[in-house]
């Protein structure tokens, strides 16, 4: 019988190699997807990574992509931690990108950096209060956050889509003539666009290091701050939380107002360091709150770690649009990374506990030793396959 | 598909019956396996997987109309449940997180995932669907007043998922399984002593549960929808995980809950069809998200005091103690 043995503690070697076979297992399990559907998976990894890393200016592409996933990521990343299934990163991420864009359409007069400072405090504050609504409810009613964190983003996405495509908002774009045939968004002055820095030809968006300087602060907020601390006690045990005096529901608001302010910065970023329109099509197409929760998970809810799978994941992202096609299906993009996830998760039970193979108590020794036996033959049969 | 009926009152209760069909499947799915203890919020992805293989099925098989209906469902609900063994193995044999695992169901076999994968590489986008329920006129009867079209003019997959209103209220409440599936959900350490098999009642559950979301997805591409769009169900899958809780975790209210949400979901197209546009599209695609954060709300609101039917053991990995 194949039993898990619960580890007393946990070699660090471990934590690393559980992770990278899982990587390793998941490009099996995709590559095996690929070739019952009929694409070489050989050609599709050299083509991901040619399309991310390789080509020129790719590698600056996949910064692109890896920005707003940083930003979903840490803002899932630090409501997970504390067990608040925060997945309304994609409606507070739209909400970021309506504030921010009335921000740089209204105040289009100030110069730069003071008009790119207002859109990143509108973004915060329109991500945050949107995130606030399921806060409050969670922290007053207790009502389910996951359901009223994920029924918020149809709403965002509606309301941007009022905004742009059913009514003559201040975001809609009503004098242009393409804008009289197809309802667009009005787009920002150059002054609102985001800088970006030059790096030895890799161009570096303002997003990207504003989303490092985050992943940093996060990092240490949890690691040396008070706040930080309650929210490590709250995460392992809520009855020992209370028990201490901490206010879960203060916690609980002011967690959920942080993740949402961090999506709602990647609104921002996307509409100053990219877009420079609000376009409710092509936001809710990319899905960045989603692949944001994937981004948390694989980092293991850790905002340092969430910087190195969000650039994973950004190789990927990149990838999916760089080769669209019938070799490369959009829904690949998913399917992978819900492999990956499956994989990571599914592999953590061998970081906390030993697989031990051990006979049956009270059985005779011979027939309890065939199913090992059985299962080895079947392994060897498929490996000669 | 319902017509435009003379009478706004009944065309209203077509259409919410029609929209609200999913939502009973999946509902119904997802709260056995709730009962079980397993929580799978990876029914938006197995709707998608069970709405992109019935189309696929349609599509390509030859017959006769109703076998060819029946098979699409049965493809559905094997499509889904293989998505759900994937979370069972997961969440209770690897023991993962069931809340991230059901998240990766979607991601997995959502409209970023497997169901737009496998649509776009069988070229199903935008294309018609070629074989459809239509409703039946059960024993001649669809012309009695109010109650004809609503009860004897519905469509097969209509008046499947009321039989499996009925088959859940009897498992649950009048058979032996069901008071083990039961007291799985609440006390897995009780129902081991019992001798009960808690972890093939998981495994069971969550694949029925599956099984039940792909046939709701059917219904959107065999019934509701007219073509192929990716993510076409649209959050009914996350509305049906609502559901349960506002049900209590009691299938026979779950089919009412499922009708009024049908409602909202329908009420738009219902006044848009005869010319009502004053109020935005978007307000009425909107509606029934909103309801579902409102109802989440008056439910939490009256449960703090006492726990209406939340399964114990909902969400928990079951690791026996070692003697």
């Amino acid at each position: 019988v194949i039993r898990f043995v619960a580890r007393e503690n946990v070699p660090r070697w471990l934590n690393v190699a559980v992770p990278l076979a899982s990587i390793v297992l998941a490009a099996i399990v995709a590559g095996i997807m690929l070739l019952a559907t009929g694409h070489d998976p050989l050609t599709t990894y050299r083509d991901i990574f040619q399309k991310s890393i390789t080509q020129p200016g790719a590698f600056s592409q996949t910064l692109v992509s890896m920005t707003p996933l940083m930003f979903t990521g840490l803002a899932a990343a630090m409501a997970f931690r504390m067990r608040l299934w925060n997945i309304g990163g994609e409606g507070q991420l739209y909400m970021g990108a309506v504030g921010a864009s009335a921000a740089g359409l209204f105040l289009h007069g100030l110069p730069g950096p003071l008009l790119i400072l207002v859109m990143i405090v509108t973004g915060v504050l329109a991500g945050s209060l949107w995130a606030s609504i399921p806060g409050a409810l969670r922290a007053y009613f207790s009502t389910n956050e996951i359901l009223t964190t994920l029924m918020l983003n149809y709403v965002a996405a509606n309301v941007m889509y009022y905004l742009i495509f059913d009514s003559t908002s201040y975001w809609r774009d009503l004098t242009s003539p393409s804008a009289k045939v197809f309802p667009q968004g009005k787009y920002l002055v150059p002054a609102a666009n985001w800088p970006q820095l030059q790096l030895g030809g890799v161009a570096i968006p303002f997003g990207l290091i504003v989303a490092l300087g985050l992943a940093a602060a996060l990092w240490g907020m949890i690691r040396a701050t008070r706040f930080g601390f309650e929210m490590r006690v709250l995460a392992d045990s809520p009855a020992v939380g209370r028990y201490a005096g901490i206010k879960t529901r203060r916690k609980v608001l002011s967690l959920m107002a942080i993740s949402g302010a961090i999506a709602g910065l990647g609104g921002a970023s996307q509409i100053g360091d990219f877009s420079h329109v609000l376009d409710p099509r092509g936001l809710e197409q990319a899905g960045f709150g989603y692949t944001g929760i994937v981004v948390a998970a694989l980092a293991r809810y850790n905002p340092v770690s969430v910087v190195v799978t969000s650039f994973f994941l950004g190789m990927l992202v990149n990838a999916g649009f760089a080769l669209q096609g019938p070799g490369f299906p959009i829904g690949l993009t998913g399917t992978m990374e819900g492999i990956l996830l499956f994989c990571v998760l599914g592999a953590e039970i061998f970081t906390r506990y030993r697989v031990s193979i051990r006979r049956r108590h009270a059985v005779p020794a011979a027939p309890a030793a065939a199913p090992p036996a059985a299962m080895a033959a079947a392994a060897t049969d498929g490996e000669g396959r | 598909v319902t017509g435009i009926n003379t009478n706004i009152g009944i065309s209203i209760v077509m259409t919410a019956i029609l929209y609200g069909t999913p939502l009973v499947f999946a509902g119904i799915g997802e709260l056995l396996a709730e009962r079980s203890g397993v929580l799978n919020l990876g029914v938006e992805g197995m709707m998608l997987m069970g709405a992109v293989m019935a189309f696929l099925a349609s599509q390509r098989i030859g017959g006769p109309n109703w076998l060819i209906l029946l098979v699409a469902v049965l493809a559905a609900m094997a499509a889904a449940a293989v998505m759900a063994l994937i979370h069972a193995f997961v969440t209770i044999t690897l023991r993962a997180n069931q809340i991230v695992s059901g998240l990766a169901l979607t991601i997995f076999a959502g409209v970023i995932g497997l169901s737009s994968y496998i649509a776009e590489d069988n070229r199903l986008g935008g294309k018609a669907g070629k074989h459809q329920f239509t409703d039946l006129n059960l024993f001649g009867l669809k012309n009695v007043p109010v109650i004809g079209p609503i009860l004897f003019h519905q469509s097969a997959i209509v008046y499947l998922s009321w039989l499996v209103v009925l088959a859940a209220v009897l498992y649950l409440y009048r058979t032996r399984t069901g008071l083990h599936l039961r007291s799985v959900g609440e006390s897995p350490q009780a129902a081991d002593a019992m001798g009960i098999n808690v972890a093939r009642y998981r495994y069971a559950h969550t694949l029925a549960g599956g099984a039940l979301a792909g046939a709701g997805g059917a219904v959107f591409t065999l019934e509701i929808a007219t073509n192929w769009i990716d993510g076409l169900t649209a959050g009914a899958g996350w509305i049906a995980i609502a559901l349960v809780i506002f049900s209590f975790w009691r299938p026979d209210l779950l089919i009412v809950g499922a009708y009024l949400f049908g409602a909202f979901t329908s009420f738009g197209f219902d006044l848009q069809a005869r010319g009502i546009t004053s109020i935005p599209t978007e307000f009425w695609s909107a509606l029934p998200y909103v309801m579902t954060v409102v109802a989440l709300v008056l439910v939490s609101v009256g449960s703090v005091r006492r726990r209406l039917g939340t399964p114990a053991a909902l969400g928990i990995p079951y690791v026996r103690e070692e003697s």
